[in-house]
């Protein structure tokens, strides 16, 4: 098959892949192998595509016109080529922890579960390889139509209040501000296309620009900016393994994605550069790095914690694209691959400890580290990634960030990392003395184990986390296949 | 034969009703209902093939010359109203038997049947003359039975629905006649197109402006502009299942097609828009209808009343194109005249499906009825998503050319009040969606099966409709911008 072929068969697979895994919804371990070989087709077909980007190819495909001027098409470049690749390797990850986890804990409506999942994936890689913001904006919609019900999946008050707060965020600033962006661009520009430099580029100035950047920005919901990143938190009533492909990886990077993308390829980082108008950015990012820091540090409800966290770390990519350096951007696009493996690994172990232990409460997890070494060393190595210590891949992405921030001479950026890494190590660290080295309550006062004892979690969720904490230090001594993608980015 | 199409359009159906009202089977008046139907969509679509190839067609009913005798004249924006019209009354024909069953008693089928035939022949001729009083003739025909299909309603209170149209829908269809009135006073003329002719003389004579105002009026009424909306939400909750479905997607649309025929036929674009505040007006009501009657549709109980408000801001959105009065703005309401008839319809034909398997729509009783009705549901869901906009329907594809018309005008808060409709629609499609999937199951939900085929099919087509034309826009929008720039043309 020819690289244009394979990239349509990656965004079509997964959707296909929901006929099998909805026709097996009767005998669970044939649906769930459905799962497992559409999640590797998908990689291997992911692969490929990698393949012939990593020689310089830039496939392009699919021009079905719907409108003058609205096409679906798609074409890969390197940063959705990092993506893809992160979004789709996770994914099987993902599956074989979703086995454990919806089995162990009994959830309902498993089929449901894997179909949205898988529709999920497909609008991922279809954002991942969109060719022009019209593409996108379908796959975006749709990567947030399929997430619902997996939100309010547990169907309680809490979870349907959860989805409502969900669905209303992220519609409602993807059709309020994200689409008159993209129509406002469309009246400028008279294309959607993405071009090397920005599509808007020579075409917009002014105050405009800062106008039109605000739209997209807080338009791009998923990027959780503050004022609008209340839809993560309140994700969090979902089943672990939602939270952990989707609200750490697949949705919150297809949000950060776009804005890494509309900064590049719609206005360009000259554009931006050169224009007074759109230096806020740094600011908002900046502010939203440090308040969910803040936040987190107050949350007792471990994924809660996490949840924010993910807001925070977010900002970094964010922050990032907003300091206009072509390293900045590398960095960026490294942070997204970075805080994917290490932010899984945390949400894998919360779901394990929930497994297991039935707690989700920080106070309630003294000396947990003990019964559930595997969980709580790998939590250690996601949570040491995300404070930027080496030798784990939070490091490089910090790394390059910083070292973009100095040379841009941008004091703010490199004073927030500075405190925002302080922070880190405030809201992780204790999580982790307290699981090895408290002494666990006594089964009587305690309780929440109700005087069982309780041991690791289920094998297939201790596979799945042991993989993505091995992923995290293992692209920090392997980096160079992210690092080639992410550099290529900055280069435009 | 085919000369005579034009003539037949009419008849087809009129002898149909006829006939129907002689039979004493409701089975057999069904019969003649779908096959009369049939062989209208069929004309109909002869007829615009015919038209999109040789241009209008101007018929001469008893070979009598027009002006003197009634002219049937289709040109390219009621040969495309003329197919719509025709085309879902051929869609919802198959869905009324079971429907109507249920909900009507036995005696008084035929009855309905007849009404039913008999108001689609009013709207088809309203559509397809060219002679401005046999309009009337064919407004009063379909008035009537709209008033008689409406109490037909198995609730008491579509009785008092019913007056409350009969009432307004008289006083509309009386300022109606009496605006054709005065033209004909100052043009001598009934035939549209000679009044078209001989109106540029007398255009500013305070007779022509007063016959304006009171046509304005009089259409507005039918038509359900805010805030002359008021007998529609009872008329649409209330009405049987079919009659709902059908009145919501054709009867508006044709009073819509009038008033664009009046305006920028009779008048010309450029007296109705630019000696008259048409455009002023006509934006501020349509966004009030937008914003206002959505916000009430989103605190509505009942869901057929919570579309039937629904269709009142709907209305706004085409309004607001025909106020704009661009080639992109009319290209924007004519194309939304044809989408809204596909999912209104399509949301009201699932509704009809839930009330006839539970026999109420209200919020509460619909609690969990997702999972026992999926299909039904999922039809919902989709049409609700092309109410809201979202992109690969054809919601978007309306949103999209009214917000291109406004930004190209550069008035931003009317971009920004047509997509918060679209935020405010996603409120309460999403009350809905909340209910049936993620609330308990209520008394009679938790026993209902899925729709016969018979209702599920229909409602399908047409919900496959607004995904169809939301990705292949060749038909519909091809026509509808060609109409625009037909009747923007063709002023004199």
């Amino acid at each position: 098959m020819t690289a244009e072929t394979l990239v349509l068969v990656a965004v079509l697979l997964p959707f296909a892949g929901t006929a099998p895994i909805a026709l097996l919804g009767r005998w669970p371990n044939l649906r769930e192998a459905a799962t497992l070989v559409t999640a590797a087709l998908l990689f291997a077909t992911v692969l490929q595509v990698h393949a012939a980007v990593a020689e310089g190819a830039r496939p392009a495909t699919g021009a079905f016109t719907l409108l003058p001027g609205l096409d679906l098409a798609f074409a890969v470049e390197p940063l959705g080529m990092l993506f893809a690749l992160v979004a789709s390797g996770l994914w099987i990850v993902n599956s074989i922890y979703s086995i454990g986890y919806m089995r162990a804990n009994k959830e309902p409506r498993q089929t449901a579960f894997y179909v949205c999942f898988a529709v999920a994936l497909g609008s991922a890689v279809g954002v991942a390889f969109s060719a022009n913001l019209f593409t996108l904006f379908l796959f975006y919609e749709i990567l947030t139509l399929s997430t619902y019900p997996l939100v309010a999946h547990k169907a309680t008050p809490e979870a349907q209040a959860g989805g409502r707060t969900y669905l209303l965020l992220l519609l409602g600033t993807s059709i309020a501000l994200l689409l008159p962006a993209i129509v406002w661009t469309y009246a400028i520009a008279g294309t959607l296309d993405f071009a090397p430099g920005g599509l808007l580029a020579g075409r917009i100035d002014g105050s405009a620009v800062g106008v039109l950047l605000a739209l997209f920005m807080f338009g791009i919901g998923k990027a959780a900016l503050m004022p609008f990143h209340r839809w993560l938190p309140a994700a969090m009533v979902a089943p672990t393994p939602v939270s952990a492909l989707l609200h750490a990886v697949a949705v919150v990077k297809a949000g950060v994605f776009c804005v890494v993308k509309v900064v590049v390829y719609v206005f360009g980082i000259d554009t931006l550069a050169g224009n007074p108008s759109a230096s806020w950015l740094p600011y908002v990012a900046g502010a939203t790095i440090l308040i969910a820091s803040l936040v987190a540090l107050r949350q007792d409800n471990l994924k809660r914690r996490l949840a924010y966290s993910t807001v925070s770390q977010l900002s970094y990519v964010v922050l990032a694209a907003a300091i206009l350096t072509p390293l900045s951007a590398a960095g960026a696009a490294m942070h997204i691959a970075a805080h994917a493996v290490s932010k899984i690994t945390l949400f894998f172990a919360a779901g394990s400890i929930y497994t297991a232990a039935h707690v989700t409460e920080i106070s309630q997890m003294d000396g947990i580290g003990r019964r559930m070494p595997w969980t709580m060393g790998a939590f250690t190595v996601g949570a040491l990634s995300l404070i930027g210590l080496p030798p784990f891949v939070g490091f490089v992405s910090k790394w390059f960030i910083l070292d973009a921030a100095i040379g841009a001479g941008n004091s703010v950026a490199v004073v927030v990392l500075v405190a925002s890494t302080l922070l880190n190590a405030a809201y992780f660290l204790p999580i982790v003395y307290a699981a090895f080295f408290r002494s666990p309550p006594a089964a009587s006062q305690g309780g929440h184990d109700h005087g069982h004892a309780h041991g690791e979690a289920p094998l297939p969720i201790v596979i799945a986390l042991t993989l993505t904490a091995l992923a995290t230090t293992g692209l920090f001594w392997w980096p160079d296949g992210a690092l080639a993608l992410a550099i290529a980015v900055g280069k435009g | 034969m085919t000369a005579h199409l034009p003539a037949l359009q009419v008849v087809v159906p009129l002898v149909a009703a006829l006939l129907c009202a002689l039979l004493r089977r409701s089975a057999l008046a069904w019969g003649l209902t779908l096959a009369a139907s049939w062989a209208t969509a069929a004309m109909a679509a002869l007829l615009l093939l015919r038209v999109l190839a040789e241009g209008t067609i101007s018929y001469h009913i008893g070979s009598w010359e027009p002006p003197w005798g009634i002219e049937y004249r289709i040109d390219v924006l009621n040969g495309l109203v003329l197919l719509l019209v025709a085309a879902v009354g051929a869609a919802i024909a198959p869905y009324a038997r079971r429907s109507v069953a249920a909900e009507i008693a036995e005696e008084k089928q035929v009855w309905f049947y007849t009404m039913y035939l008999l108001c689609l022949t009013g709207l088809l001729g309203i559509v397809i003359t060219g002679d401005a009083f046999n309009v009337f003739v064919f407004m009063e025909i379909s008035s009537l039975a709209t008033y008689v299909l409406i109490a037909l309603g198995r609730d008491r209170r579509a009785l008092l629905s019913a007056y409350q149209y009969l009432i307004m829908g008289t006083i509309g269809a009386t300022f109606y006649v009496i605006g054709i009135g005065f033209l004909y006073t100052m043009t001598g003329t009934l035939n549209i197109a000679d009044m078209a002719a001989r109106i540029g003389e007398v255009q500013s004579t305070r007779t022509v402006l007063a016959g304006t105002a009171f046509l304005t009026v009089g259409i507005c009424l039918k038509l359900a502009l805010f805030p002359l909306h008021v007998w529609l939400p009872n008329a649409y909750a209330y009405a049987p299942s079919v009659a709902t479905a059908f009145l919501a997607a054709t009867a508006t649309k044709v009073a819509i097609y009038l008033l664009i025929r009046i305006y920028f036929s009779i008048f010309g674009a450029a007296f109705a828009f630019e000696a008259l505040p048409i455009t002023e007006v006509f934006v501020v009501l349509s966004l009030a209808a937008i914003l206002g009657a959505s916000t009430v549709a989103a605190f509505q109980r009942n869901v057929k009343r919570m579309l039937a408000y629904s269709s009142v801001g709907q209305i706004g959105y085409i309004t607001l194109g025909i106020g704009l009065a661009s080639q992109l703005g009319l290209t924007g309401g004519i194309v939304h005249i044809v989408n809204h008839a596909l999912m209104k319809g399509a949301l009201f034909l699932a509704m009809g499906a839930v009330a006839y398997r539970i026999g109420s729509v209200r919020l509460d009783d619909m609690a969990g009825i997702g999972r026992r009705m999926p299909l039904t549901m999922a039809s919902f869901v989709v049409a609700g998503l092309s109410l809201i906009g979202s992109p690969g329907t054809v919601g978007f594809v309306s949103k999209w050319y009214l917000a291109l018309a406004a930004l190209e005008r550069g008035w931003w808060w009317l971009v920004a009040a047509i997509l918060l409709g679209s935020v405010i629609a996603l409120v309460y499609i999403g009350r809905v969606v909340e209910a049936a999937y993620f609330r308990a199951p209520a008394a009679a939900a938790a026993t209902a099966t899925e729709a016969p085929l018979s209702l599920l099919v229909p409602t399908w087509v047409l919900t496959a409709a607004c995904v169809w034309f939301g990705i292949d826009t060749e038909l519909t929008v091809g026509i509808a911008a060609r109409a625009a720039a037909f009747l923007l043309g063709a002023g004199p």
